[in-house]
Order: structure tokens, then sequence, then C-alpha cells
């Protein structure tokens, strides 16, 4: 996965995002580098999927800049990206027929899907699934599953909305430890969440989103020993007002 | 009253006597429906699915004559046709006309607006929910179309049916393409519209029943196979 050069970093400059006449994100400035567990947090409605979205390339900036820098032009960046959703999408397919699906859109010959296949599903813990409706799977196995598929992809960035917002504290945790392993095979992580114990575990760093602006942007321990402001203040404490 | 009984035990004699003339009648409506509707499936999934999906010039037009076809009476259609493969007509040469092929074409050209334009709606409705994966995965435009349409094939098989309905029961078209000539392109409901001003009630009441009863049977058929399909995908 790191072999060739990454598309990273990643430069946001003056992002903003409007919709409907409203400004829904303002002048948003970020770099983001290989390595680090890039942890977007904030209040619901801050515009966390918003500024996922819009880095992942399925929104559209209304002015700014979103550069991958280190991307070169023969290919187009997102192919290098994979995205887990919140709610996330199965296909009305089996467990093993989401994963052979993605193998190949990707161009993955035919012969080489299936064992591809049975390797995700295992990493995941799935392989008992493997036949079974992708739609009749639990919550927690459907995120898995979800990871599962954007692992075959082999991704340098796995941008990830609130993966674990709906799920309970035993898949939960399944999820987080799925995630490590993209981290640690090298995978940069860029996760929104708004669970302050998720962000704990997970961040080496923090940006903090309120109401559509990015107020800070630091280090994980920092963040949460000592804000620099008084919006990440409160929001650590729990008394965020919005 | 007595016609109406008489027209049942007609039905029942004409089901049981496995006349060959009858069968024929039987065999050739089943024929040229399916035929149609096969043709109108392979063109009218990727117009629909290409409607609902792609923004191209023309997409508005395309769009409008799908719902202008949807409703046209079938003889104007079969007017279209009967002019167009008739002697003096651009495809004149082919010698078509009073053949099944140049009913099956009318039925073809009445049936694909109506699956066209269900797969549209389906397909939309799917890319909705998938759309942000299939972006995520970066899909070719024509991968895109051929996961919508795999995956939507169970509610597009509504789409089949109500296009195999008209075109089974339509008589206007195959009656001015086709002639209704004895043993060559006579069908169900251009019988029945003989035998009915034959004054033959009873005989058209008993084909209409026989009509009624396949067309139940497909039907039948065709979503007895689909639950059982879709419950394996767990679709519902
Ligand atoms: N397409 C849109 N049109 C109008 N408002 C939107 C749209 N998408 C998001 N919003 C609004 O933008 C704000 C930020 O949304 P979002 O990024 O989903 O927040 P978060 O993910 O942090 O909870 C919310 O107030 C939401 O209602
Ligand atoms: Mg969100």
């Amino acid at each position: 996965m790191s072999a060739r050069q990454s598309i990273l970093p990643l430069e946001v400059r003056q992002l903003v995002f409007e919709a409907s006449g409203t400004r829904l994100l303002h002048d948003v400035n970020l770099s983001l580098t290989v390595g680090q567990r890039t942890v977007i947090l904030g209040p619901n409605g801050a515009g966390k999927s918003l500024l996922l979205r819009l880095c992942h390339g399925l929104l559209t900036p209304s002015s700014g800049d979103i550069n991958w820098r280190g991307a070169g032009t023969r290919d187009r960046a997102i192919r290098h990206q994979a995205m887990v959703f919140q709610r996330p999408v199965m296909l009305r397919r089996s467990a093993h027929a989401n994963i052979t699906h993605t193998l190949k859109i990707r161009g993955v010959a035919r012969s080489e899907r299936r064992e591809r296949a049975d390797a995700a599903l295992a990493l995941a813990g799935l392989s008992s699934l493997a036949d079974r409706p992708a739609r009749l799977m639990s919550g927690g196995e459907q995120q898995r599953l979800a990871l599962a598929r954007a692992w075959i992809t082999e991704p340098e960035v796995l941008f990830l909305d609130e993966p674990t917002a709906s799920l309970d504290p035993a898949a939960t945790r399944a999820v987080e430890t799925l995630i490590e392993g993209f981290h640690t095979a090298g995978t940069k992580i860029i996760m929104a969440t708004h669970d302050l114990g998720q962000a704990r575990r997970l961040a080496d760093e923090i940006v903090f989103l309120n109401k559509g602006r990015l107020v800070e942007f630091s280090p994980a321990r920092s963040f949460f020993e000592n804000p620099e402001t008084e919006e990440g203040r409160a929001f650590i404490t729990g008394d965020l007002l919005w | 009253m007595s016609t109406i009984l008489n027209a049942f035990s007609e039905a029942g004699a004409l089901l049981a006597s496995f006349d060959a003339d009858f069968l024929a009648i039987v065999g050739l409506s089943l024929r040229v429906s399916l035929s149609a509707v096969l043709i109108a499936c392979l063109i009218g999934f990727p117009l629909g699915a290409a409607v609902a999906l792609f923004r191209f010039p023309g997409r508005g037009a395309v769009a409008l004559m799908l719902n202008t076809f949807m409703g046209l009476p079938p003889v104007v259609i079969g007017l279209l046709v009967f002019l167009i493969l008739s002697r003096s007509g651009p495809l004149g040469v082919l010698g078509l006309l009073f053949t099944p092929t140049a009913m099956i074409i009318a039925q073809a050209i009445l049936v694909t607006p109506i699956i066209a334009a269900l797969t549209r709606q389906t397909v939309e409705d799917l890319w909705r929910e998938y759309g942000d994966h299939l972006r995520s995965l970066d899909a070719r435009p024509l991968d895109r179309l051929g996961t919508l349409i795999y995956d939507a094939r169970f509610s597009l098989t509504t789409a089949v049916l109500a296009g195999f309905g008209r075109a089974i029961a339509e008589v206007g078209a195959v009656m001015i393409v086709g002639g209704n000539i004895d043993h060559a392109t006579r069908v169900m409901t251009t019988a029945i519209a003989l035998e009915t001003s034959k004054g033959n009630l009873a005989t058209a009441l008993g084909l209409g029943i026989v009509l009624l009863v396949i067309a139940l049977a497909v039907t039948a058929t065709v979503q007895v196979i689909n639950a059982i399909g879709a419950r394996k995908a767990a679709i519902v």
C-alpha cells in the first residue's frame, strides 16, 4: 500500500460549501499528512459529513481548493480512497457478492475474486456469513462488511463517517479494531465522530468543527488536555451550547 | 346469461379439445407477445436506466417520448408500423407486412416505452440508495448501469409483466399490421374480434376466458419465481 508515492498530503484551502443560499462550511483550511489518524470531531450539524464528502469528491466545493498533493495526473485520486458511511450501503446480494462486486468494478480478474473476497471476509470475521444476504445482517456485521469491502481496494486513505453511531459497544469495538488494522497497514484514517470516547481512543490529531467552522486543529493529546478555544473546552466538558 | 354459460362450456371445450387451429392461435399469441417483450426489455432496460443516470443532450426529449408512447393507443402504433412496412413505405422492400414479424415489431414499439419508463423510475430510486457507494468506487458509467439494473431485477419484473399484459391483450396493432389471416397471423385477440363480429358471442367469450387464463398463468409463474428469487437475495 505504501510502495508507491502516496496521494497525500491533502491540502484544503479556503473551502466553502453553500446549499440553497446558506453557507454550511466557512473557509476551512487544513493540511493532512501520512500516518496520523485524523478525527473530525464536533456536535451534530457541525459540518463533519459535508467536509468528508467534499474531501472524498462526492460533493463539489462552492469555492476553495481540495488538493491531493501527491496524486499524479495519471489517474484519479478517488481511486486511492475508500469511504464507509454511517448507514452502510449494502447491495442486494450476499456478503461475498458485495465484495466481488467491488473487485469487478476495480478490474480484478474473475479468477482472483473469490479468493480475495474470502480473505477479506475472514479478516472482518464474517466467513460464516459469506452467503448471507447483506441486507439481512445486523448493523455491526454490515459495517464490518463495508470495511472488508473497503479493505480489498487497498486504499491509501479511508474516510469514515460516524461508522459506529448506531452500534452497540461490542460492535463498536469490533469496528474500531478493524480501523486500527487499516492504520497498521499504512492507510490514512480520516474519521468523523461526535463521540468523545471514540475520538480519545482513535485520534492522533483532532479537527474540531462547530457550526460549519474549523475551530481547532491540533494533536489529540493537546486538544483533550488543553484545548485552545472556549468552544473546544465546552465540547469536551459536554457544555457546548448550540 | 345463457351466453355467458355457453362461453364457459365453449372455453372448456376449446381447452379440452386440443384443436390444432386453436393451439396454433394460442401459440402465435404467445410467440408474438413474448418476443415483443423480450425485444422491449433489451431496449427498455438500458434506455430507461440511461435516462435515469446520465445527463445527455436530448434526454428531455427521450423522456417525453417515452411517456407519450406509453399512452399511445395500439391502433396508432399499428398504423405507423403499417405505413412504414407497406409496399410504398420506407421499409416496404422487406415484405414484412402481414407477417408475425410485423406484429412483433408493432408490439415491441408498444411495450418498450412502458418498460423503459418503469425502469427509469426504479433505477432512479435505487440510485438514491447506491449512488454514494458507486461514486465512491469511481465505477464507470456502464458498471453503474449494470449494477443498478441487476440489483433492481426483482422490481423490474413488474415492468416486464405490465409490458406483457399490454402486448397479449392488445388487438389494434396486430390487427392492422398482421391482418388476422387464418393460419398465418391470427392471434387470440384478433380471433375474438372476428368471432364477435360474426355474432358468435359464446365462442368469442370462450376465447376471451382462455386468454385470461393464459395471461394469469404466465403472470403467476413469473411472480412465484420472482418471489422465491427475491427472498433468497433479501430484496425486501
Ligand atoms: N444538501 C444540503 N442542503 C442544505 N443543508 C444541508 C445539506 N447537507 C447538509 N446540510 C446542513 O449542513 C449542516 C451540516 O451537515 P452535516 O455535515 O451533515 O453535519 P454533521 O455530519 O456534522 O452532523 C447541517 O445543518 C445540515 O442540515
Ligand atoms: Mg454527519
